[in-house]
C-alpha cells in the first residue's frame, strides 16, 4: 500500500469509535417544528433532506473519496425515532469494556433535554413493545427466539449496477413520469403511491445536497491549499461530487464516489440492519477499468489506491450501539458490509476479471474490520481465482468467506426469481441470499431449535426458570417411541413459529406505515414504477427470512436420545431429561456416555446426519411459504451470528452431553468438538442438507496454519472448497489461527489488537470479544491434516 | 509373522474376498502428504520395524492392544469386571482406547469409498500405510485390488521389509509406492530398527526393474540419519535405481516422543530435535547432485 493509504488505513485503525447526537438532534429539531404537516413518506423524504442540508461535512487529508456518516471519522449516528437510547445506555456504551463507543457530555446533555423527551413513547422500540403479546414475551425472554425489528429497520440490501447507469436527475425523471400517470381516479392508492413517490424525490434532493456541500467545502479546501498536488486533487474531489450522484459516473472515481454516496444515504435516512452492500462491486467497476485504462486516464495502481480507499471508508461507518437482546445477539462493530466479488454475469459468464485481483490485494493488505469479503465461486470461476482468495484466507482473518454461486442461483429461482435476477444476486449481510439491487429481504430474528426440542422434553415448562412458557405437548415419560418425542417436538414448533411470525407481520406492517425508506426506495428496482416503498412491497422480489441456530445441537442431541433411550434402552428418556435439567450434576459417566458413544452430526454419518435432514425438513415444512403481509413470503435461512452464544446462556443442558449456558453450535456448524473425522466428513455432513431449500447457511471451519501451508495445503483447500459446492454447499468460511496463538493473545490482548477471526459470517478483532466469545472461538474444532 | 496372523492367513484364503478380514488401527481422512490430492490413509497395524523415532508406537504389534489413559478415567467404574476389549468398548470418559480392530475389506472400501468426490476433484485416493501395510499381505492386496476396481489411485506406503512375493501380488493394483530408507549402513539400520537393510534395498531396485512408479522417502532425523556419510551413500545408490520419481526428506517432529510417553513406551533416543532448514536445503542439494529430484515435506 502506498504512502496515503497507509496513512488513511492507520488512522481509521486506531480511531475508537464514537457516538454522535447530531443526527438525533436535527431530526428531533425537524420533527417538533413539522410533524403532523405531511403524510409519513413525504415526511421521511423532508427529514432526509434536512439532515443532509444541516449535517457536518467531513473531508480529510489525503482522501479521494469521500463522505462520513457522521460528523467525524467512526462517529456513529443515532436514530431515536426506531430505538431511543436512554440516558443510562449512552453512559454504559461509553464505560462497557467491549464494543465501547465514546460519548461526549454535550451528547448526553442533548439526549437528557431534547432528543428522549420528544421520541419516548414515539420511538418504534415503545411503540412496538407497547402491543407485544404476553405468548410472545413469555417465548421472547424464555430466550426462545429474538426480534430484528424491535430496534432496526428491517433490511438486508445489496446493489446491482443500476447507480452506474442512472444518476439521482435521471431516476427523478423517472418518479415525476410514474406521478404524471396516475390514475385518481380508479386507482384507490393512486394518493399513497404520490405520496410515495414525493418522498422519493425529495430523497434524490437531499444525496444531490449531500454531495454538492462535499463539492463546495472540498472547493474551499482547494482555495487555502499551499500543496499543488493536494490542491489538484481537492479540485478532482470537487468536480466529482458535483458529477455524482446527480448523473451516472463517467469514471473509475466517480463510480467508486457514487456508491459512497447512495450508501451513506440509506445508512444516514434510517438504521437498516447489516447496512448495505454494493453487491458485486468487482462487475460494477470492471468497465470503468477497462475504459480507463484504454483511454489512459487511469493505471492498476490509482484504481487500487481508490479502491482503497473506500475500503477504509467503509471501515469508518461501525454498527449504531444496539441495546438489549440485539446487542447480545449480534455484539459487533461489524455493520456486515459484504462485498461480493467473481460469481456470475446476467449472461451466464465468469464475473471474475483484473478487478477481483485488485480488490483481492487491498482486502489482504488493509486487513480491516469492515467490509465483510466474499468470493462466489461458480463452476465456471478460474481456480486461478480460488486460489487467489485461498492465499488470502491463510493469512488468517477470516476473509474472504467462500459461497456457491451455481447454489445460490438455484436458491433464487425456487422462490420464483428469473435466471438473470439470480445471477445478479449474491450474498449480504453474513450468508444471506438474495437479488442485488431489486429485492427487500427482511430477517426476523433467530430461533433457538435446542430450546424448541427442550419445551418438547418439559411440556412446555422452560427449565431455566420453571415457568410453563410454551404449550402443553405431553409429559415426556408417555413418549414410547422416539417418534412420539419427535411429534411433540413439531407441535413446540409449530406454537413457537406461529407466535412468532404473528408479530413479525405487525412489525413489518409498522415500518410500512411509519417509517418507509424513500431513498432505498430509489435504489432497489421497481419502487418508483410500482410507487411503493421497499417496506411496502414496492421491490421485484419481497421475502421474510427466520434465521434457524442450533442444527448441530439439536441434531446430536435427539441423536443421543434416539440411541440411548430407544435403540439400546440404557437410560430412561425421563432420567436422561432429569440429568439434563440437573446441569448433569452427579451424571459424568452418563454425561461422557452421550458425549462419546453418540453419531454426532459431522461425521459423514447417516445415524445422525438423517436426523439433522429430518429436523431440517421440519423447519423447512414449518416455517417456508408462512404468510407475511404480501403473502407467502416466508422462508428459512441457517445462521446464527453470535446468536449461539446468547441462546446457549438462555438454554440447559442438553442431551448431547452440553452443560448449561455453554453455546449451542453455531450456523450449520457441527456441534463444537463433535467433529472428529475432519473437514472431508464435516462438509459430506453438511451436502446431505437440501441446502437450495434454504436463503442461506453457514459452515465455519478452522484450521491450523501448517494445514494449509504450502502448495500441497492450498490444493487442499481449493480442493475441499470445490467439493462442498459440488456437494450443494451454499458457504464456507475458514479461521486459519492455532490455539496458542490464541491463548497468547488471550494474556497479552495489546500485542493482537489488529488480530482478525472469523467470529460467525463475518471478522472481528479477537481482543475485541469478550471472554465467553473468545472462549467459543478456541472451542472450535481446529482441523488439522495428517 | 505371528500365529495369530497365521491363523488370520489361514482364514482368509477360504473367504471370497470383499470378506477378507485384516486389523486396521485407523483410518484417517483428508490427509494430503501421503501422495497426491486429498487421500484416505489406511493404517494397518503390525509391524516388522521397531524404529526408535516410530510416530505410531502403538502400531508396531500385531494384536489388538488396549491402551490407557489415565488423566481421562472418572472411576466410574464401568470395566469392573470386563475383559479388556469389553471395558474399553464400554468406557464412558475413553480412557481405555482399543487401538486395532478386525475389519472386512468391505467394511474399508464402505469408509473409503465415503471419501470418492474428494479424491475426483483432487486427483487423491488411498494410501495404505502403517505398521506396515504388507504385514498382512492378503488383506492389504484384496483391498488394493478392491480399489482399482472402483478405479481408485493406490498408494502403499512401506518399510521394505517383506518377501519379495508379496511386493510381487501387489504390482497390478499400486499406482505409487512410498519407499522408506532409514539408513544405508547395515549395522545401524540393526540398531535403530531392529532389522537389516539388505532386503528392503533389494526390493527397492527390483521394484524400480518391475517398472513401478516410487517416491522414496528418508525420514531426516539429525543425529542418526543425517551425516553426509549416509547422505552420499545413499545419493549414490538411488541414482542407479528405476522409477524413482522424487526423494522426499520428511522433518523428524517432537510427536513421536509425546506419543511414547503417552502410552509409557520406552523412547530410546533419549532426546531427538527436528532438523532446521538450513540442514534440509543443504541435503535435498546433496540429492539433486546425484540427479535425484528432492522434494522437503511429504
Amino acid at each position: 500500500m502506498n504512502e496515503r493509504i497507509e496513512k488513511l488505513r492507520n488512522e481509521s485503525f486506531d480511531t475508537h469509535p464514537s457516538f454522535s447526537a447530531e443526527r438525533a438532534v436535527l431530526e428531533t429539531e425537524f420533527y417538533r417544528e413539522n410533524d403532523g404537516k405531511y403524510a409519513t413518506p413525504v415526511m421521511r423524504g423532508l427529514n432526509f433532506k434536512y439532515i443532509c442540508e444541516k449535517k457536518t461535512i467531513y473531508i480529510g487529508p489525503d482522501e479521494l473519496i469521500v463522505g462520513e456518516r457522521g460528523p467525524r471519522p467512526k462517529a456513529v449516528s443515532s436514530f431515536p425515532e426506531l430505538t431511543c437510547h436512554s440516558i443510562q445506555d449512552l453512559e454504559i456504551l461509553n464505560s462497557r469494556q467491549t464494543q465501547s463507543y465514546s460519548v461526549a457530555e454535550e451528547d448526553i446533555k442533548a439526549y437528557k433535554e431534547m432528543v428522549i423527551p420528544y421520541w419516548k413513547g414515539r420511538s418504534m422500540r415503545d411503540k412496538a413493545f407497547a402491543r407485544m403479546p404476553q405468548k410472545w414475551l413469555d417465548l421472547y425472554e424464555a430466550g426462545t427466539f429474538t426480534e430484528f425489528g424491535e430496534q432496526r429497520a428491517f433490511g438486508h440490501t445489496a446493489l446491482d449496477g443500476l447507480i452506474y447507469e442512472k444518476g439521482m436527475l435521471d431516476l427523478k425523471r423517472e418518479i415525476a413520469e410514474v406521478r404524471a400517470r396516475l390514475d385518481f381516479e380508479h386507482d384507490p392508492e393512486a394518493t399513497a403511491k404520490d405520496d410515495e413517490l414525493l418522498g422519493m424525490d425529495y430523497s434524490c434532493d437531499a444525496v444531490m445536497i449531500f454531495a454538492e456541500r462535499h463539492a463546495e467545502l472540498a472547493e474551499k479546501m482547494a482555495k487555502e491549499e499551499r500543496d499543488p498536488a493536494r490542491k489538484a486533487e481537492l479540485e478532482k474531489i470537487a468536480d466529482v461530487c458535483r458529477w455524482v450522484p446527480a448523473h451516472a459516473p463517467r469514471d473509475f472515481w466517480e463510480a467508486v464516489q457514487m456508491y459512497w454516496f447512495v450508501h451513506l444515504g440509506t445508512i444516514t435516512e434510517l438504521n437498516g440492519w447489516d447496512a448495505m452492500s454494493p453487491g458485486h462491486l468487482d462487475q460494477h467497476l470492471a468497465p470503468f477499468y477497462e475504459r480507463g485504462l484504454a483511454d489512459g486516464t487511469l493505471d492498476r495502481e490509482k484504481a487500487k489506491e481508490l479502491v482503497s480507499c473506500f475500503w477504509i471508508k467503509v471501515n469508518n461507518t461501525p454498527a449504531p450501539p444496539k441495546v438489549g437482546v440485539t446487542a447480545a445477539e449480534s455484539g459487533t462493530y461489524n455493520d456486515f458490509t459484504n462485498i461480493n466479488l467473481a460469481g456470475l454475469k446476467r449472461d451466464g459468464s465468469d464475473g471474475s476479471s483484473e478487478v477481483t485481483l485488485i480488490v483481492l490485494e487491498v482486502l489482504d493488505e488493509l486487513r480491516l474490520l469492515q467490509p465483510q469479503c466474499n468470493v462466489q465461486v461458480s463452476a465456471r470461476t478460474p481456480d486461478s481465482v480460488l486460489r487467489a482468495a485461498g492465499r488470502v484466507i491463510r493469512h488468517g482473518m477470516g476473509y474472504p468467506s467462500l459461497f456457491n454461486a451455481d447454489v445460490i442461483v438455484q436458491e433464487q429461482m425456487r422462490v420464483g426469481k428469473t435466471l438473470e435476477d439470480a445471477r445478479e444476486g449474491g450474498t449480504s449481510g453474513c450468508i444471506e441470499t438474495g437479488a442485488a439491487g431489486k429485492e427487500a429481504y427482511l430477517l426476523h430474528g433467530y430461533l433457538n431449535t435446542p430450546k424448541v426440542l427442550e419445551l418438547a422434553l418439559n411440556n412446555g415448562v422452560d427449565p431455566m426458570t420453571g415457568k410453563q412458557v410454551s404449550i402443553q405437548t405431553g409429559d415426556p415419560k408417555n413418549f414410547k417411541t422416539f417418534d412420539d418425542l419427535y411429534e411433540a417436538f413439531e407441535k413446540q414448533l409449530d406454537y413457537v413459529v406461529t407466535t412468532k411470525v404473528e408479530v413479525d407481520n405487525y412489525l413489518r406492517s409498522r415500518y410500512a406505515e411509519f417509517f418507509p425508506a424513500t431513498f432505498l426506495s430509489v435504489v432497489i428496482r421497481d419502487c418508483i414504477q410500482n410507487g411503493k416503498d421497499y417496506y411496502n412491497g414496492g421491490p421485484r422480489y419481497n421475502s421474510d427470512y427466520i434465521q434457524c441456530t442450533g442444527i448441530g445441537t439439536i441434531t446430536d442431541s435427539l441423536s443421543a436420545i434416539k440411541k440411548h433411550v430407544y435403540d439400546e434402552g440404557k437410560v430412561s428418556l425421563d432420567a436422561l431429561v432429569d440429568a439434563t435439567n440437573k446441569n448433569w450434576e452427579g451424571n459424568e459417566a452418563l454425561r461422557l456416555t452421550v458425549w462419546n458413544k453418540t453419531p454426532f452430526y459431522g461425521n459423514d454419518d447417516d445415524y445422525a446426519d438423517d436426523i439433522m435432514q429430518r429436523v431440517y425438513t421440519s423447519l423447512f415444512d414449518t416455517i417456508d411459504g408462512r404468510q407475511s403481509i404480501l403473502g407467502p413470503t416466508y422462508h428459512i435461512n441457517m445462521l446464527s451470528t453470535t446468536c449461539h452464544n446468547y441462546f446457549g446462556q438462555k438454554t440447559a443442558a442438553t442431551a448431547n452431553g452440553r452443560f448449561k449456558g455453554m453455546p449451542i453450535s453455531d450456523g450449520t456448524s457441527p456441534s463444537h468438538g463433535a467433529d472428529r473425522n475432519g473437514p472431508t466428513a464435516v462438509v459430506k455432513s453438511m451436502g446431505k442438507m437440501d441446502q437450495v431449500k434454504s436463503g442461506g447457511t453457514l459452515l465455519n471451519q478452522r484450521f491450523l496454519p501448517s494445514v494449509l501451508a504450502g502448495d500441497e495445503g492450498l490444493a487442499g483447500l481449493v480442493n475441499l472448497v470445490r467439493t462442498y459446492f459440488k456437494l450443494g454447499g451454499h458457504h464456507i468460511q475458514f479461521n486459519v489461527v492455532d490455539e496458542a496463538t490464541l491463548r497468547d493473545a488471550q494474556k497479552n490482548p495489546e500485542q493482537y489488537k489488529g488480530l482478525l477471526v472469523r467470529v460467525a459470517g463475518y471478522s472481528d478483532y479477537f481482543v475485541d470479544l469478550d471472554d465467553y466469545h473468545q472462549e467459543e472461538i478456541i472451542a472450535r474444532t481446529a482441523q488439522e491434516a495428517i | 509373522m505371528t500365529d495369530t496372523d497365521r491363523k488370520i492367513e489361514a482364514t482368509n484364503a477360504r473367504r471370497p474376498q470383499a470378506e477378507t478380514t485384516g486389523r486396521v488401527f485407523d483410518i484417517k481422512r483428508y490427509t494430503l502428504h501421503d501422495g497426491p490430492g486429498i487421500r484416505v490413509s489406511i493404517h494397518l497395524k503390525g509391524c516388522p520395524l521397531s524404529c526408535w523415532w516410530c510416530h505410531n508406537p502403538e502400531s508396531q504389534r500385531y494384536e489388538p492392544q488396549v491402551l490407557f489413559r489415565p488423566e481421562r478415567c472418572i472411576s466410574c467404574g464401568a470395566c469392573k469386571g470386563l475383559d479388556e476389549i469389553a471395558a474399553a468398548e464400554g468406557c464412558p470418559a475413553e480412557a481405555r482406547e482399543l487401538c486395532g480392530v478386525e475389519m472386512t475389506v468391505n467394511e474399508v472400501m464402505r469408509a473409503i469409498m465415503k471419501e470418492r468426490m474428494f479424491f475426483e476433484q483432487s486427483g487423491g485416493g488411498v494410501t495404505l500405510t502403517g505398521g506396515e501395510p504388507l504385514g498382512q499381505p492378503a488383506f492389504a492386496v484384496a483391498l488394493l485390488e478392491a480399489c482399482k476396481k472402483n478405479e481408485l489411485h493406490t498408494a502403499v506406503d512401506t518399510c521394505g521389509f517383506a518377501d519379495w512375493g508379496v511386493f510381487e501380488v501387489t504390482l497390478p493394483y499400486t499406482d505409487l509406492y512410498l519407499f522408506d530408507i532409514k539408513h544405508m549402513d547395515p549395522e545401524k539400520h540393526r540398531l535403530y530398527t531392529g532389522v537389516d537393510n539388505e532386503i528392503i534395498l533389494q526390493n527397492l531396485v527390483r521394484l524400480g526393474e518391475a517398472g513401478a512408479a516410487i517416491f522414496a522417502r528418508m525420514p531426516f532425523i539429525p543425529g542418526i540419519n543425517t551425516d553426509e556419510k549416509n547422505l552420499h551413500d545413499m545419493g549414490r545408490f538411488l541414482k542407479d535405481v528405476r522409477g524413482i520419481a522424487q526423494l522426499n526428506l520428511l522433518p523428524y517432529h517432537s510427536a513421536a516422543e509425546d506419543k511414547h510417553s503417552r502410552w509409557n513406551m520406552d523412547y530410546k533416543p533419549g532426546k531427538l530435535y527436528p532438523p532446521t532448514e538450513n540442514a534440509l536445503r543443504k541435503a535435498a542439494e546433496l540429492m539433486e547432485g546425484y540427479g535425484i529430484k528432492t522434494v522437503i515435506g511429504g
